[in-house]
């Protein structure tokens, strides 16, 4: 098993960034810096998928001349898998919502308390 | 110190679970099952070089029509959100002037970054790129000529026919697959052809429904960014 090899290493890589991902959440008391945490977090989660779709040796799902001369213009020898990178297209996309949202709700919590600390907003603690 | 002690425990347990999964990993050595359909015949049947493109566009367009759907609704509530009131939205604010440096930079970089923005998603089915990433490119230039002119206006009626006319295109052209296609949707006309492989007039209705996808997606970010930029009139 080797550990330098490019999936591994994405695939680390992205657990680490979900682990910090999840500290910040936690442990953050500025809303701003949760909301940096959740994309933190997403672009681990992101990281780990595409990771998953790594083939060692290969080139990007894009048929061009690097094909050719990797699969001998056989693609499905030349490739890495399409599938994780199509569906973290869309993850990006959903996680751009999030955040989005997040900081309209930020910025409304913002306009009602004059704070951004997240001990103030202590109306839903029992 | 508690609280200390539970989230060290929930990281601990999160750290246990993803060693087990990396160590458990093994790389894949071969593309199987639906990926390795896609490898093979995503360029006849489609046509499109960029085999995500194929995937996002025409395979699992479904896909697409959902994340167009979820931008509009993130669009959709925040403008709920952040509506402004009658006296609130007349105001006018006037913010300090930005640098010299930043003004002539945008001057000179926003045409550009507008024009990389258009390239990104018109050559999405044959180079790295597509319409999500060529419209973030595109709201990108908008922040940058926020940040260099803050007193500036979004003209709002201009990018809700924009992305109103462009969401409506995407689902004419689907519904068009139906009837010359295979169904929904289909990005392939049967008795038109695919065109050229490589070139930019080729992977049938791909070329034209990420352009339109870019226009809305760039359109939808800069109508965030202008209801966030209004928002600072709320006293």
């Amino acid at each position: 098993m080797e550990i330098f090899e490019l999936g591994k290493i994405g695939l680390l890589i992205g657990f680490l960034l979900v682990i910090v991902g999840f500290w910040g959440v936690l442990q953050q008391k500025n809303i701003i810096k949760i909301i940096v945490s959740f994309t933190i977090l997403n672009t681990g989660i992101n990281l780990v998928m595409v990771a998953l779709g790594y083939v060692k040796g290969r080139t990007a799902p894009i048929i061009d001349d690097s094909v050719e001369q990797i699969g001998n213009h056989n693609v499905l020898n030349a490739i890495v898998d399409p599938v994780p990178q199509a569906l973290v297209l869309t993850a990006i996309v959903i996680g751009f919502g999030v955040t989005a949202l997040l900081l309209a709700y930020a910025m409304k919590l913002f306009k009602a308390k004059k704070s951004l600390d997240i001990n103030d907003f202590n109306d839903l603690k029992w | 110190m508690l609280r200390n002690l539970l989230i060290a425990i929930v990281l601990a347990s999160f750290g246990f679970i993803f060693y087990n999964l990396y160590q458990s990993y093994e790389p894949q050595t071969e593309l199987t099952g639906i990926a390795a359909h896609y490898a093979e015949n995503g360029a006849s049947e489609v046509g499109a070089a960029n085999l995500v493109t194929a995937v996002v566009v025409s395979y699992r367009s479904f896909d697409t029509l959902g994340e167009i759907t979820i931008l509009f609704l993130t669009a959709a509530i925040i403008s709920f959100f952040l509506k402004l009131s009658k006296e609130d939205e007349d105001k006018i604010i006037t913010h300090r002037g930005t640098s010299e440096i930043l003004q002539t930079a945008s001057a000179l970089l926003i045409p550009l970054i507008y024009l990389f923005g258009v390239y990104v998603f018109i050559n999405g089915h044959i180079t790295p790129g597509g319409g999500f990433q060529g419209g973030a490119i595109i709201a990108s230039g908008v922040v940058l000529a926020i940040m260099a002119n803050p007193n500036m206006t979004i003209n709002h009626t201009v990018i809700i026919w924009v992305e109103s006319i462009s969401g409506v295109s995407v689902i004419l052209i689907g519904v068009l697959g139906i009837i010359l296609g295979g169904g929904f949707l289909d990005s392939t006309f049967t008795g038109y052809g695919l065109g050229e492989f490589g070139t930019i007039f080729s992977a049938g209705t791909i070329p034209v429904i990420y352009s339109l996808v870019g226009l809305k997606v760039g359109a939808e970010i800069s109508n965030i960014l202008n209801l966030y930029q209004k928002s600072q009139k709320e006293a």
